[in-house]
């Protein structure tokens, strides 16, 4: 795990507040040089988070660009947030957490069936929160512009031998990930109603997003 | 199997050195993926022809067979739950969920310039823009790219996750097949692994073969190599009643 990064920003400066409920999606606009810092506020919720490109949003945030930019699986400091063309959306600037999950993806209620049952069917799931997300945003955008996502505070271990596992978080209550845009950018998250597995600590709760100039 | 029965074989293809290649592999057929020299890469995607908005999801399929790497039992699952195809045989062990493709900036900055124009058709192309022009003849775009599997290439993550490209890994007589559990539009290229360190450009072909298989017993390798794989058969098999 990388070393943890405290931000020398004070909440008291903020232009922005917002606490988002369990399965809920928010989306934003940040602006270039403006910091979002999203805030595990009771420990071990997961964050599902996707970027675009505000002027473009045919150009968003692509996990693999990110992954191979940094030579490296997990996110945290320093970590550049890259884009489909290869561009950097952002830059993580403080982590009290430690390392952040790209490889998970999102939940829907199609990859619970697979998962855990048929029957999970008619469970909430990120891609519905997603998709109510971006269509107020984008009238007529679909799951295809819904790509493979960002889990903040969620703890996905690979190991040398190629075997993966959804483990208990190494977030905990208060801990936060802060990161400054790099372009105009639009941010949509879900904040995860999964109730099947540990990446919520079986109980999803509340994050706090703040946004400084 | 080891070789094809050839009265089975519907098509063989090659595929030049970093050149593309799409086709809608039939529920019924096999595509079997044969490496033809050493280091060889092929970057693939798939989609449900019928539905071309639903296409691979390499996380659902990462997370439901708790694995990081591709290899014979695995199955490449949709964004709906379905299978797109099942990977039954395998002489290589592992291949790439993880790296991506190339894009042009990457391929300038490791090999240099060498277009059209002077290189004719062995300009340098990227899997990137590959893939766009190839996904561009079935009227689709960029909002349409998602994670893509490098076939033949074997990547790790260490404790921290610092990725490691292992070398010599890919070598020329290997293969893997790709059985279509739907009618799957595969789109493929075969430009060069974007962790490669080699400070050559040197793309490999591949041969295709497109042949007629069984569908999956009730015992079928992928479909029984974890509860999930037999949840995702059976939604396969609901989506055609």
């Amino acid at each position: 795990m990388s070393a943890l990064i405290e931000s020398p920003l004070n909440p008291a400066d903020a232009v922005y507040e917002f606490t988002l409920p369990a399965g809920e999606p928010w989306m934003h606009g940040i602006q270039a040089g403006q910091t979002l810092r999203i805030i595990d506020l009771e420990g071990n919720q997961a964050a599902d988070t996707l970027f675009y490109n505000a002027h473009d949003p045919a150009e968003r945030y692509s996990a693999q660009d990110t992954i191979r930019g940094q030579g490296g699986l997990y996110l945290s400091t320093g970590t550049r947030l890259m884009s489909t063309r290869g561009n950097a959306l952002l830059t993580i600037t403080a982590d009290t957490c430690g390392r952040h999950d790209t490889l998970g993806g999102a939940c829907s209620c199609e990859s619970n069936m697979v998962r855990y049952a048929l029957e999970k069917r008619s469970m909430h799931a990120c891609r519905d929160s997603f998709l109510r997300g971006i269509r107020q945003w984008q009238p007529g955008w679909t799951k295809r512009d819904i790509t493979h996502n960002i889990n903040f505070f969620m703890n996905v271990p690979v190991t040398e031998e190629g075997g993966l596992t959804f483990e208990d978080g190494v977030s905990g209550s208060g801990r936060y990930v802060e990161m400054r845009a790099e372009m105009d950018v639009v941010c949509l998250i879900s904040n995860c109603p999964q109730l099947n597995n540990p990446c919520n600590a079986y109980n999803p709760t509340p994050v706090r997003i703040l946004l400084w100039p | 199997m080891a070789e094809i029965d050839l009265s089975l074989v519907r098509f063989i293809e090659q595929v030049s050195p970093g050149a593309s290649w799409s086709h809608v592999l039939k529920r019924g057929t096999t595509l079997r993926v044969k490496s033809l020299g050493e280091g060889a890469n092929v970057s693939a995607l798939f989609y449900n022809f019928e539905i071309l908005g639903e296409r691979l999801n390499l996380p659902d399929t990462l997370k439901c067979q708790h694995t990081a790497r591709l290899t014979a039992g695995h199955c490449l699952y949709s964004d709906m739950g379905r299978i797109l195809v099942s990977m039954t045989d395998d002489t290589c062990g592992w291949h790439d969920p993880l790296s991506g493709c190339s894009n042009e900036q990457e391929v300038l900055l490791q090999y240099g310039a060498h277009r059209y124009q002077e290189a004719r058709n062995a300009f340098y192309r990227n899997g990137r823009d590959s893939f766009l022009t190839e996904l561009g003849n079935y009227g689709m775009d960029e909002r349409d790219l998602a994670m893509n599997v490098n076939l033949f290439a074997k990547v790790t993550a260490d404790v921290g996750g610092r990725l490691r490209f292992h070398e010599g890994h890919s070598k020329a007589g290997m293969h893997v097949d790709l059985r279509a559990e739907m009618n799957t539009l595969v789109v493929l290229n075969t430009c060069v692994h974007p962790l490669d360190p080699s400070p050559t450009y040197a793309p490999q072909p591949v041969e295709l073969s497109v042949w007629t298989s069984p569908p999956p017993a009730g015992d079928d390798r992928c479909r029984t190599s974890c509860a999930e794989n037999t949840r995702g058969f059976e939604i396969t098999r609901r989506y055609f009643l």
